[in-house]
């Protein structure tokens, strides 16, 4: 077989084309055929955040840009497509017991009588779909732009997108008549007609969804391979050096932000498709800082390590708040620190130093891969 | 040896660079006070001065690092005072800075792609292909800096003087038509010292280069010219021997 004696399959090492493979297979014929569509929907909603993390490793892991906002564009990806959806579900024959018929129902319980001007937009799916990318991308542009080029970093940046998010949450929760308020955009029925209830309309997500994932994987490791991902190294290591070697720091560091706000809302999109409904809940401080938690406990350094720290951490946290729903925070909490102290470069890294090696020993395949120490994949 | 170079070009006897007038103050204390200096086309010169006499302020300033107060940077006649950093450079002035600078998680071998000029934009790096052309020069170049054997090691795992070289090296292929380098060889070893000098004496070929230096064994062999600033102004300038016999020299700095 091939796979076993070439190095590199294009920008792909063949480490990473092993690890995206197994990925494939566990998420695209193992889970679906272990588990009954229930959990199914609830492991397509996980890996909704998995796009996230794997946007915050290019970010974070590899840019050194620690962003603890990554709710805001998970949130906007989600609400585009949410808003879509909705002007879809509320049509006048849907809607006619309403004072005014064809707007969304939360609008006519708030007493407004049309449709507000960003909404228009939202009835044409193409458009709708532009909107998941270019909002996000664009937001992320202005706050990175401003951000960059006064050279703010680090701590005072992960601080600034918490207050974005923060702030995002409280305009959402405050103009109830145009978003939804508190409870979100609920209620959403189909798409294009397409009842996306129904369990088989469940399966269909969830492998358009799988199959997402694993195409921005592969765009995730192109980026890597490139020489952008060695700028973004090269950034996170000596910043002025970038600089005073001809590069416009700001120029990549807002790239890197714009494609990981991109990729956090393509999980938004996917994730108001999967389960119906998009809320605040899902913009602000805490779920944004969730997701770095899912990125450090799959190693902020590991593209694939990211879909599994996501997996796991939102495992336990449905085990756990099952029969304990009191203990979950305190077991994230921990598991932070522990991921901190004891495990800094998350699972990947107990995969490359402990089972790699093991394993290799084990099969005896003749084959020595070089014990990389940083980036490399967790299978 | 010592003597300058000589003017490059007939249709342009201008300077390479001309600092004019230059004052940065912070919060009124004037770190480089009115400072003029030339330096022509293909010269080595050494700015040599007592501690806080404003010598890494000098190339702060030239290369946007600081902006100026007050005065005028021109290279080859643009103003530079105005550019961004990364204008700079691309205008053709290289700096290394004072401690070893590179990337440590990085190969050497990815240390001199990163400075090759080419694929700077976004989408440049994005879609930069290492060639052939691009190999051959980085294995040139880092046959130069004595780092031939070494082009697959990470950067941490290279010794202080490796290092000092391998920054030396990523601005070579830069290729830049002003060099400035701040103290190249402070904490190298005596063997190390020789090579770099040797190193800069072959590098200087095509360009000119502007060097911080205590050194003063080392300041003798490089140095075309030499000019040596006490609190933010020039005090002497010209060949070593002139400065070396002026008796404000001999006070401030070289007397003890």
């Amino acid at each position: 077989m091939t796979l076993l004696t070439k190095d590199r399959f294009g920008f792909l090492a063949r480490s990473e084309l092993i690890g995206l493979v197994v990925l494939a297979l566990l998420i695209v014929v193992v889970l679906p055929l272990a588990l009954d569509i229930f959990r199914l929907n609830l492991v397509g909603k996980y890996l909704t955040y998995a796009f996230v993390a794997v946007g915050l490793v290019l970010c974070w892991g590899f840019g050194g840009i620690l962003s603890l906002g990554q709710g805001i564009f998970f949130g906007l990806g989600g609400y585009c497509m949410a808003m879509f959806l909705k002007l879809e579900s509320s049509s006048v024959e849907n809607t006619k017991i309403q004072s005014t018929p064809g707007i969304p129902d939360f609008m006519d319980w708030n007493q407004l009588t049309s449709l507000p001007w960003f909404w228009q937009p939202f009835k044409s799916l193409p458009l709708a779909l532009i909107a998941v990318v270019v909002v996000p991308a664009a937001f992320a542009f202005v706050i990175g732009t401003a951000m960059f080029k006064r050279r703010v970093g680090g701590v005072y940046f992960a601080i600034i997108t918490q207050a974005v998010a923060a702030i995002l949450t409280i305009l959402i929760i405050g103009q109830q008549g145009y978003t939804g308020g508190i409870n979100g955009i609920t209620d959403l029925r189909t798409l294009l007609g397409w009842d996306i209830r129904t369990d088989h309309a469940k399966y269909v997500l969830y492998f358009v969804n799988a199959a997402l994932l694993i195409g921005v994987l592969v765009l995730g490791y192109f980026v890597r391979a490139s020489k952008l991902g060695r700028i973004l190294v090269a950034m996170r290591d000596k910043e002025d050096r970038v600089r005073f070697s001809g590069y416009s720091v700001a120029g990549f560091k807002t790239f890197v932000f714009c494609l990981a706000a991109v990729l956090a809302a393509l999980g938004g999109a996917m994730f108001t498709l999967q389960v119906g409904f998009m809320s605040p809940s899902f913009v602000g401080i805490v779920p944004s800082i969730e997701m770095v938690i899912y990125t450090a406990v799959g190693g902020r350094l590991s593209l694939i390590g990211a879909v599994y720290g996501t997996l796991l951490v939102n495992a336990a946290k449905t085990a756990l708040s099952e029969s304990f729903p009191q203990l979950w925070l305190l077991g994230l909490g921990g598991l932070f620190i522990a991921v901190v102290l004891a495990f800094p470069d998350g699972l990947a890294g107990i995969w490359s130093t402990h089972v790699a090696p093991r394993l290799a020993r084990l099969t005896k395949s003749g084959s020595s891969t070089p014990v990389v120490p940083t980036g490399s994949p967790a299978e | 040896m010592n003597a300058p170079a000589p003017i490059g070009h007939q249709q342009a006897p201008d300077f390479l660079l001309e600092i004019e007038n230059l004052t940065v103050s912070f919060d009124g204390f004037k770190a480089v006070n009115d400072l003029s200096l030339y330096i022509d086309r293909q010269e080595i010169r050494v700015i040599i001065g007592p501690n806080g006499a404003g010598k890494t302020t000098v190339l702060d300033l030239i290369c946007g690092r600081t902006r100026a107060t007050s005065g005028s940077i021109k290279f080859k006649g643009q103003e530079l005072t105005k550019l961004s950093e990364n204008k700079i450079v691309l205008a053709g002035v290289g700096r290394k800075f004072q401690t070893p600078s590179i990337y440590d998680d990085l190969t050497v071998f990815e240390n001199l792609e990163i400075s090759y000029p080419k694929g700077r934009t976004v989408f440049g790096a994005l879609t930069f292909r290492r060639d052939a052309a691009v190999i051959e020069r980085i294995e040139e170049i880092a046959e130069m800096i004595f780092l031939k054997d070494r082009l697959h090691e990470r950067g941490e795992f290279l010794s202080h003087g490796q290092k000092q070289w391998l920054e030396i090296g990523m601005l070579l292929i830069q290729d830049p038509e002003l060099l400035m380098l701040d103290e190249p060889v402070a904490g190298m070893s005596v063997a190390e010292r020789v090579k770099t000098a040797e190193l800069l004496n072959r590098i200087i070929k095509d360009r000119s280069v502007l060097v911080i230096e205590h050194d003063m064994k080392f300041v003798e062999d490089i140095a075309h010219r030499v000019t040596v600033l006490h609190q933010g102004k020039v005090l002497s300038e010209g060949s070593m021997e002139r400065v070396k016999s002026d008796p404000k020299v001999v006070e401030v700095y070289l007397g003890h």
